[in-house]
């Protein structure tokens, strides 16, 4: 993003810089920076908080008035990842003992992502590679790989990171539903690898494909983390 | 997972470096148009998501709110995004600003690129210039660079 920012500047833009990745920030020394010390994935910091976030913009385009760059400023207020909560979300309990545990949990949390998405719309949900419809299935194919099935021939429906997300983003989403207000970052990640069946089984999957010797570019993006 | 472990997987990433700081100026703010360009790889559900290691940019419509995610990287926060767009994409804000006359005018287009990028050639050389050069054919001033 900072490299936009060169780019922009020499074809007589003016530009400011938001981030939240200190190093970056000031090893790429974009002309105008505003280091936000904020959770990946919030760079205005607070959603739903238009005060907070109309702070962060003041500081940034007050650095307009810098006479030359680079610059780099730091916001005041940090948000800290809380790294002892995870989302508390209930869970449905087991319909069909014949399914695998992963999918049934699956399908039952389908009227919480349908809320969700009602509510908010499915910004950040299914629909890269799978739609919701479709997301029992693929997760079935995930528990086929975490059971030994190799990866190519599970029935897992695109790239594989891909389709991770869309399964991750159908928890996530369905969470907000679940738990009627907006958690804070990384909470309802921590709940889907930690606390639901469809997590640990992606989890189990990933450590499957990692084991059996297969590409990192396949296993190492299915879900957070190194 | 945690934001700190997030970031740690950053650390060793190898960095472009930029012999020379190019600097622009802008007009008086009250007189500025704006535009937000993300690396978030937002893009509204008619147009292509991005493929891995995608260069290329997709231009936003500040009208519309159906706005996707297509980032590839799994290492960050998506649920601020989902719901408030304006955590990533501060599109109301800033039109709140042109409201109260603290900035001149919100662009008739925003921006997103895709971030995690390894190989930054064509973004230097390609796609960024003619990112730029739509923007200044938009009449824009000022731009708000947010990642996700």
């Amino acid at each position: 993003m900072s490299t936009l920012a060169h780019v922009f500047e020499a074809a007589g833009l003016a530009t400011v810089a938001l981030g939240s990745i200190r190093a970056h920030m000031a090893g790429v020394a974009p002309p105008r920076g505003l280091f936000c010390d904020f959770p990946l994935g919030r760079p205005l910091g607070r959603p739903a908080d238009p005060a907070f976030q109309h702070r962060v913009l003041a500081q940034a385009l007050d650095l307009l008035q810098t006479a030359r760059g680079p610059t780099l400023a730091e916001f005041p207020e940090s948000i800290e990842d809380d790294e002892n909560v995870t989302l508390a979300c209930p869970l449905p309990p087991r319909f069909d003992p014949d399914a695998h545990p992963a999918v049934d949990e699956a399908r039952a949390l389908r009227p919480g992502f349908d809320r969700a998405v009602a509510r908010y719309g499915n910004r950040a949900g299914t629909g890269r590679v799978v739609d919701a419809d479709d997301i029992p299935a693929a997760v079935e194919a995930f528990a086929r790989v975490a059971d030994g099935t190799p990866w190519k021939e599970a029935g897992i429906p695109g790239i594989p990171a891909r389709v991770a997300q869309d399964i991750r983003g159908y928890y996530e989403t369905a969470a907000l539903a679940l738990a009627e207000h907006t958690p804070g970052a990384w909470e309802t990640t921590r709940w889907f690898l930690d606390a639901t069946e469809t997590g640990r089984t992606l989890r189990a999957a990933r450590q499957r494909l990692e084991d059996a010797g297969v590409s990192r570019n396949v296993w190492f993006y299915l879900m957070p983390g190194g | 997972m945690t934001d700190r472990q997030a970031k740690a997987l950053t650390a060793d990433l190898e960095l472009p470096t930029f012999d020379a700081t190019a600097f622009t100026i802008p007009p008086p703010l009250g007189t500025a148009t704006v535009a937000i360009v993300t690396t978030a790889s937002l893009h509204h559900p008619d147009q292509d998501d991005f493929a891995p290691t995608d260069t290329s940019f997709r231009i936003l419509d500040p009208a519309r709110r159906d706005l996707q995610l297509g980032h590839w990287s799994p290492n960050f926060d998506a649920t601020g995004f989902a719901v408030d767009v304006n955590v990533v994409f501060p599109i109301d804000r800033l039109q709140e600003l042109a409201d109260t006359g603290r900035i001149g005018a919100v662009a008739p287009h925003h921006l997103a690129f895709a971030g995690n990028q390894f190989e930054l050639t064509q973004i230097r050389l390609d796609s960024g210039p003619a990112a730029a050069k739509l923007l200044r054919a938009d009449g824009v001033d000022v731009v708000l660079l947010t990642p996700v």
